[in-house]
């Protein structure tokens, strides 16, 4: 978990997947700042 | 008494022009990358007529081979051919480009289509051929006008071209000079998706074995939108489709929520019906345009064919209780609200472990769920992976964290309670719906007791709210039997018995 201490993420999340808001939290509890979140759908 | 599925069509429209014309892949490519080695590289990679017929998951979805078969041929399936594929299915049909155009001047109310003489000289009569057209919808066809007129309005009026076999063999006009949603794009996509939907109510209606005058209300739920500046997204493509198919007692409205809108719709005619509102209600959509070659730059890189080449359709014909056909049960009604969160343990939880909560059955109860049904043909080499998949194991998960599926059952269970996709990735035409036909017919057979049908929407799309939607519902057997033995005497047979009193009472006044 460590990797993501003090970095930014960005974070594209997937409708049919993880969906962007709840890998924000994961990161954001990693100690990562989100700077862009987005779900997206790829179908 | 719950409604019930008396019956569905599913059809495919063939549009290999389109997909170079009007698909926003392609079209986007144009205004960024003019000269793109990719848009010289589309027309060597779009499938023939007989390709598309004789592809596995086309002919899946017409009805012609069932999802269990299709699981049984070896993937990938763009490189196998179906022995003897038939252009028509038990659900409707694979209709080519050159007779699909004819539909779209019939389903055209303000003369925008314009067919060029010579094209409609060869190609009418076999349009008119087809046993699903009647003579009603070929008379709302026009004459042929020379090539001339058709270059002048493209150029001079800002027309849509309409191309076959890659040359101009028409247009479509824009209905209003300076109004963008009325535009001849806009005007080409909408006709599009209109004709789709009239050819799905016409083999909707067929296949549910009923008279047209006896469908009341018709719900349409594609994702296009009609009106002019002062109500953008007005609507009513499903009275207009009503209209061409010649349903003549129904009224209509559109229902709206990206993909998961057939859901929405089945949910909301399955209302309808049962609150007694109406006796009959068809759920229709026709295909998207835009979303055609979708993944095409993936699928040129890897060497395929183009596989989006065609818009799809459905109707689902929804009726008031026969005591024989499978039931859409409200009972038990899944729904991603604005509350659950995005959590794929909620999304999940609220849409197949919150109805089932409901009535005390657990996840394993269900014999099939039809969640997203796209074709993994098209998905996995475009990187999306195998959507049907991806639900399955989320569901299947859920079930373990639950306690009601062993963790060892997981690979099991995808391939027991699931289905492989075969839909083309039109958005709302493989959410959830494309197993309705399907599951209705199974649980006819015995083959399954019952199915969960979950349709997705990617809300956020539209750029009104961050949040993704789902709803779902569950259709079994008829229980309309059971209900009438639970409930003892019936209330005609109270009617019954009441009336015969009073005849009988009357008889004596008038004997005295």
């Amino acid at each position: 978990m460590a990797i993501l201490e003090g970095k930014k993420a960005i974070i594209i999340g997937d409708r049919d997947g993880v969906p962007g808001p709840a890998i924000a939290e994961c990161v954001k509890t990693a100690g990562a700042e989100v700077v862009f979140s987005s779900t997206e759908c790829f179908v | 008494m719950n409604s019930v599925i008396k019956g569905a069509s599913y059809v495919l429209v063939h549009t290999p022009d389109m997909v170079l014309y009007n698909g926003t892949t392609q079209t986007t490519e144009r205004i960024v990358n003019p000269d793109s080695e990719y848009l010289k590289e589309v027309p060597n990679h779009l499938r023939s007529y007989e390709d598309v017929v004789a592809y596995w998951p086309n002919q899946t979805y017409i009805g012609n081979v069932h999802p269990d078969q299709l699981a049984e041929v070896e993937f990938p399936w763009y490189d196998k051919k179906m022995e003897g594929a038939d252009r028509y299915g038990k659900y409707g049909e694979i209709m080519p480009e050159e007779e699909f155009l004819f539909l779209v001047q019939a389903s055209d109310m303000f003369e925008v289509v314009k067919l060029e003489k010579g094209f409609v000289e060869k190609y009418k009569d076999q349009f008119a051929k087809n046993p699903i057209i009647t003579e009603d919808i070929v008379a709302l066809t026009e004459d042929g006008v020379e090539l001339s007129e058709i270059e002048a309005l493209i150029n001079d009026d800002h027309a849509e071209p309409l191309y076959f076999e890659n040359q101009l063999v028409g247009c479509v006009k824009p209905a209003h000079d300076i109004d963008v949603n009325l535009s001849a794009h806009v005007m080409h996509e909408n006709l599009m998706s209109k004709a789709s939907s009239v050819l799905a109510l016409l083999y909707g209606v067929r296949n549910a074995g009923i008279d047209k005058a006896d469908v009341e209300y018709v719900i349409d739920c594609a994702e296009e939108a009609c009106g002019d500046m002062n109500q953008r997204g007005g609507g009513n493509f499903a009275k207009a489709a009503a209209e061409v198919a010649g349903l003549v007692s129904a009224s209509g409205s559109d229902a709206r929520g990206f993909c998961a809108a057939p859901t929405h719709a089945l949910i909301e005619a399955a209302a309808l019906v049962k609150s007694g509102a109406y006796k009959t209600v068809a759920v229709t959509a026709g295909g998207c345009t835009a979303k055609l070659g979708m993944n095409g730059k993936d699928h040129i890189k890897k060497g395929l064919p183009i596989l989006e080449d065609c818009l799809g359709g459905f109707c689902v014909i929804i009726s008031e209780n026969d005591g024989v056909s499978p039931e859409i049960d409200l009972g038990m009604l899944g729904r991603h609200s604005v509350g659950t969160g995005s959590a794929p343990q909620n999304v999940i939880g609220s849409l197949v472990a919150d109805p089932l909560d409901k009535v005390g059955m657990k996840i394993t109860d269900i014999d099939k769920f039809s969640p997203e049904m796209q074709n993994p043909d098209i998905t996995k080499p475009a990187g999306a992976g195998d959507v049907p998949l991806a639900n399955y194991k989320m569901i299947a998960a859920l079930a373990v964290k639950r306690g009601e599926l062993d963790r060892k059952e997981l690979a099991n269970f995808t391939k027991e309670h699931g289905l492989t996709g075969w839909a083309p990735t039109q958005g709302h035409i493989p959410s959830g719906v494309p197993y309705v036909g399907f599951a209705a017919e199974d649980i006819k057979e015995g083959k399954i007791k019952n199915a969960m049908i979950i349709g997705k929407g990617s809300l956020f799309l539209g750029r009104m709210t961050n949040l993704f939607d789902g709803v779902s519902f569950v259709i079994h057997g008829n229980t309309a039997a059971e209900e009438e033995a639970a409930a003892g005497v019936s209330e005609e047979e109270v009617k019954g018995l009441i009336a015969k009193a009073m005849k009988d009472f009357a008889a004596t006044l008038m004997a005295e």
